[in-house]
């Protein structure tokens, strides 16, 4: 029987990221909760990027414990979660075949990985583009890609690295409603932007980075209205100095 | 000119046939080579895909030796397998020594490390840029091989074309392991060197014009089917 139960909230306990001496990372106290979205704010440089990659796994802390819910496999905890990057990693292949691979990695038949591939597509609207190479498809369109070759692994928790920077209002919104239809399917997300407005519409719990540290964390509204610390405060009226 | 009068007519007469073993030369050339560079290509691109991907003690200094046996003197390449093969050597029980194998083997240890040494460079260029994807999909280092070797395809086709055009001009050592034999191990190389110590010049150009049409063409073709296929895949 395929074990169905959730893995998360996600535990961070004094995590410290340091690189040649560097500290580029310090969580006190943190978690990712279960269906909640997550978004990660901070100026350029904050560590948002570290944060993510140390929380899906790509960069191992230097000290400090990152938990999954007890007796999940390691295995099995890597394959209930998906990133999506900040800049997006396109496979010399056709469109298509970003999905195929992603679903022969993760262990589909060559069968299913079709349809699931055409199924996923479908969904998002991509199906225009499935012969297309991956390469040539526009800055918003390779997003989308990306997002939905994420999704096609039907991640418990999928991670997100600033997915609409760098668009177009228009492009930015077909992310943004993909991104709703993905909350609707029960994922937990997981995003950091500097769209201010994006995070207001999106978050439910926000997690506020500055220089490296997890300055501020809790639920968006009272971080939207009465945040608590003076960096966040200036980052929120856009003043924010580092 | 005369000598070029004679070069054309060295070219229609070898052509036309008036010279009997001209196609088989060809044909033996081709035979030698293409198996020393496609079997070279089925042991060098996996082992550079693993150099270029595992960690290990004695890793740098392994690559600078491959990198240096790119330009390995195909003579002294010759002399090894002379050595090796030859009655009193270590593989001197096989008799291979003055065969077509003996070319080939020769021929492949030439081509290996330039296949070896660039399948690594393009593919340790391909990991910096997905290792972040592949690992987040759960997928290792070793794993991620075949992934890379298919993504890079188009620079590899450069790379096996690189192997190839040493191999098929390459006339020191299968000078040595083959010993022209005529009819058995002649090749269009040897021929030339043959005819040029032989002083007749006109048919070792016109044997030379020979040689590098068909590598042109070769060349062409893959160039051509790797742009085409580049092409529908959305470039590099
Ligand atoms: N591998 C590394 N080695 C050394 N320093 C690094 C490394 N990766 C990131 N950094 C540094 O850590 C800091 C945080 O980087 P990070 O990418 O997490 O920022 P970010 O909040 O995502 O910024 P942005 O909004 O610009 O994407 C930066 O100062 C960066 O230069
Ligand atoms: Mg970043």
């Amino acid at each position: 029987m395929r074990d169905v139960t959730s893995m998360l909230p996600l535990k961070l306990q004094d995590i410290a990221l340091e690189v040649d001496g560097r500290r580029l990372l310090e969580v006190t106290a943190t978690s990712i909760r279960n269906k909640r979205r997550t978004v990660v704010l901070g100026p350029n440089g904050a560590g948002k990027t570290l944060f993510l990659k140390v929380c899906h796994g790509l960069l191992k802390p230097s000290s400090g414990r990152l938990d999954f819910v007890a007796g999940k496999s390691d295995a099995e905890v890597r394959r209930r979660q998906a990133m999506v990057f900040q800049k997006p990693v396109m496979l010399r292949r056709s469109v298509r075949g970003n999905f195929t691979h992603a679903l022969a990695m993760a262990g589909f038949g060559w069968r299913e990985r079709r349809r699931l591939a055409d199924e996923t597509m479908a969904h998002f609207g991509l199906s225009a583009l499935a012969d297309r190479p991956a390469r040539v498809l526009s800055g918003g369109e390779q997003q989308r890609l990306a997002i939905a070759r994420a999704a096609s692994l039907n991640p418990e928790l999928l991670f997100l690295d600033e997915p609409t920077s760098a668009l177009d209002p228009t492009a930015a919104r077909q992310v943004e409603e993909m991104l709703e239809l993905l909350r609707a399917h029960g994922m937990t997300l997981v995003m950091t932007t500097h769209d201010l407005g994006l995070a207001r519409r999106f978050a439910d719990d926000i997690l506020f980075f500055h220089n490296g540290r997890l300055l501020e964390q809790g639920p968006a509204d009272t971080f939207f209205t009465r945040p608590q610390t003076a960096e966040a405060q200036a980052f929120l009226e856009n003043r924010l100095v580092w | 000119m005369l000598q070029d009068v004679s070069i054309i007519s060295a070219l229609w007469k070898i052509i036309s046939g008036g010279d009997g073993d001209f196609y088989s030369i060809i044909l033996l050339s081709l035979e030698v080579t293409l198996t020393a560079v496609t079997l070279a290509g089925c042991v060098g691109l996996p082992l550079g895909a693993m150099l270029a991907l595992t960690r290990f003690r004695g890793r740098l200094p392994i690559i600078v030796v491959i990198n240096t046996l790119m330009g390995f003197p195909p003579v002294v390449a010759g002399l090894v397998v002379f050595l090796l093969l030859s009655r009193s050597g270590p593989l001197g029980g096989l008799g291979l020594l003055f065969t077509p194998q003996a070319m080939m083997t020769a021929q492949f240890i030439l081509v290996l490390p330039i296949i070896v040494a660039l399948t690594r460079q393009t593919v340790e260029d391909l990991w910096s840029e997905y290792a972040d994807h592949m690992t987040s999909l759960g997928v290792g280092r070793i794993g991620s091989i075949p992934t890379l070797l298919w993504d890079a395809r188009f620079s590899l086709v450069t790379t096996m074309l690189a192997g190839l055009g040493r191999a098929s001009a390459e006339v020191g050592a299968i000078l040595i392991v083959g010993g022209n034999i005529a009819g058995y191990t002649r090749t269009m190389t040897t021929s030339i060197a043959l005819e040029t110590s032989k002083g007749d010049l006109p048919l070792a150009m016109a044997l030379g014009v020979v040689l590098i049409t068909i590598t042109l063409c070769i060349n062409g073709l893959a160039y051509g089917v790797s742009r085409i296929g580049a092409k529908l895949a959305g470039g590099r």
